[in-house]
């Protein structure tokens, strides 16, 4: 087993776990938690299994560093409703 | 391609033009936005003309942005059915644009416009994207700029709705991202392109495992049966101009990465999961109209309406056939139920301001009040039952015909059944809207351009029925 087929196999894992944690958990902070672990197991997936032949491939890199914008940006609006929704009182949060 | 003309190129301008007029919305403050955003559709709307023309005479067609091509660049592609997506966006955010004015006040426009015109850039990228991960992107943005859209009121019911919608968006997403990455693994490339010949008939266990991370997460957006739960909070809470963009062009948005997917991507695999579609189809018919039939509140009704119309869309995939009947139904019902639905939400919005509730015991007596609003409502209707000559005949009569050619008869019990539903609800509204008024009830003016940008838009979705076979002409220019 190469070390890349074992980043990608333990994102695998990161992703069925944040999955899980999306759909059981019911506070929205917690939820927001599990889906950055989603992000993170696609990730590593990503940068894991474009590695299989030894050498470094700057395409699935480059995509990552664009997913970790984006998910940064996703987590600012989800933490920032969540917030919003806490302090109208009303909030599952 | 020279400098100049790739300067001139329409193509580029569709996503930069919407970015630039929300930025300067957001820069300039209250009162600015609505007349920059309202110019910059205009722009918008010819530049997609211009583009569907250059695409009829010439065929498809691609734009290396800046100038650097696929794999180290990002490519656009403009074919028809890109095209055909972008028009609708089009000609529906401009008619609504002109009804933002006048329904917002100064203080809600300062976010309206900027979140606007990030949506708007957001989908002309998703349609014009020539890889996949170009695509998960654009899909983001969209997904923010809706969320944030529905927020907009700061009402605690609709931030709650917003969450909802952003969390089950961004699971969706996520899981296409993890499909990506095993196409991206397996195969070494994202570029729709090429990654067709390479998937081919009998693909390997991670293509299977990858196309069905992306399309369950593609359905879980276009909130299709039984991922509809988000969508009448999201829609039906939101404000009427927000709500007519959401459904008439967002939740398009991933159905059209759908058919991307099944007719570029995985067609092999797409026919395997063909049957699955349709029959979750005929169930978000069946039970979006049932629960639009029951529903006390306008908006709510017309929101689950969109779910029930979006069920038509996925009848589509047990039907695909090198005949491109299906096809042209899928589009043409995508365009048909984008305009109509795009008109009934503004005027369900006048209807509402009208009244002051937003109840359908609430609407006896507007017939009086607001008649060009309820006109509109009647045709976007018209279009909704699929009566001619709307464009909601016109598609439902090509999946009649795909159905009948294939002998798959119950897609036509289905499709009839779903038009009578219609009816029965787009009927209860205006019943109730003829009833004499209660002595005690007192109507607020509503503004004129809210009436007429209604009346626009469901009079367009009639129109298009009339002009199918320019429709379908365009749609035949693949990627060659």
């Amino acid at each position: 087993m190469t070390p890349g087929l074992i980043y990608a196999l333990a994102g695998v894992a990161l992703f069925v776990l944040g999955l899980a944690g999306v759909v059981v958990l019911n506070q929205a902070l917690r939820r927001i938690l599990a889906f950055n672990l989603m992000g993170s197991g696609a990730f590593l997936t990503l940068v894991g299994l474009a590695q299989r032949d030894g050498g470094v491939d700057p395409v699935p890199q480059a995509m990552v560093l664009t997913g970790i914008v984006v998910a940064v940006a996703a987590t600012a609006l989800a933490l920032a409703l969540a917030r919003r929704l806490a302090q109208g009182g009303h909030g599952d949060g | 391609m020279g400098m100049a003309e790739a300067f001139l190129d329409p193509l580029p301008w569709l996503i930069v033009l919407p970015l630039a007029w929300a930025a300067l919305a957001f820069l300039g403050g209250p009162g600015r936005g609505g007349h920059l955003a309202v110019t910059g559709l205009v722009v918008q709307l010819a530049l997609a003309l211009a583009l569907a023309g250059q695409v009829l005479e010439n065929g498809a067609r691609t734009h290396a942005v800046g100038g650097w091509g696929a794999p180290l660049g990002i490519d656009l592609l403009a074919d028809g059915l890109a095209v055909a997506m972008l028009l609708l966006a089009q000609v529906v955010a401009l008619p609504l644009a002109v009804y933002a004015r006048a329904y917002f006040s100064e203080v809600a426009q300062t976010a309206f416009w900027p979140l606007a015109g990030f949506l708007i850039a957001a989908l002309n990228a998703l349609f014009l994207s020539a890889d996949l991960f170009n695509l998960y992107v654009t899909l983001e943005l969209l997904s923010l700029a809706a969320v944030g859209l529905v927020a907009l009121g700061g009402k605690p019911m609709q931030v709650a709705a917003a969450l909802r919608y952003l969390l089950v968006s961004l699971t969706a997403s996520a899981a296409y991202l993890m499909g990506v990455a095993l196409i991206y693994g397996t195969y070494g490339t994202v570029s729709i392109a090429t990654l067709a010949p390479l998937i081919g008939a009998d693909p390997p266990l991670a293509a299977w495992l990858a196309a069905g991370l992306m399309l369950t997460g593609l359905l879980a957006k276009t909130a299709l049966f039984p991922f509809h739960f988000w969508l009448p909070p999201a829609h039906g809470g939101a404000a009427a101009p927000v709500s007519a963009l959401l459904s008439a062009l967002v939740v398009k948005a991933s159905f059209y990465l759908v058919l991307r997917l099944a007719l570029d991507v995985f067609p092999a695999l797409a026919a395997h999961a063909a049957p699955i579609l349709g029959v979750l189809g005929a169930a978000a018919i069946l039970w979006g109209s049932w629960q639009a039939l029951r529903t006390p509140h306008i908006k709510m009704l017309v929101a689950w309406s969109t779910v029930a119309q979006l069920g038509y869309l996925f009848l589509v995939f047990p039907l695909l056939a090198p005949d491109g009947l299906a096809l042209q139904a899928g589009v043409m019902q995508a365009i048909a139920h984008g305009l109509a639905k795009a008109a009934m939400f503004a005027a369900a919005g006048v209807l509402m301001l009208a009244t002051g509730r937003d109840t359908l015991a609430g609407l006896a007596g507007v017939a009086g009040r607001v008649p060009v609003t309820l006109f509109a409502f009647g045709l976007a209707g018209v279009t909704l039952m699929g009566l001619p000559p709307s464009g909601g005949f016109l598609a439902k009569w090509l999946l009649i015909e795909a159905a009948l050619s294939h002998g798959q008869w119950p897609w036509v019990v289905v499709v009839i059944g779903g038009g009578l539903l219609a009816a029965a609800y787009v009927f209860k509204v205006l019943r109730q809207a003829f009833l004499l008024a209660p002595e005690d009830s007192h109507f607020h003016p509503v503004p004129r351009s809210m009436e007429w940008a209604a009346f626009v838009l469901a009079a367009a979705s009639v129109v298009l029925g009339l002009r199918g076979v320019e429709l379908m002409a365009l749609l035949a220019k693949g990627a060659a």
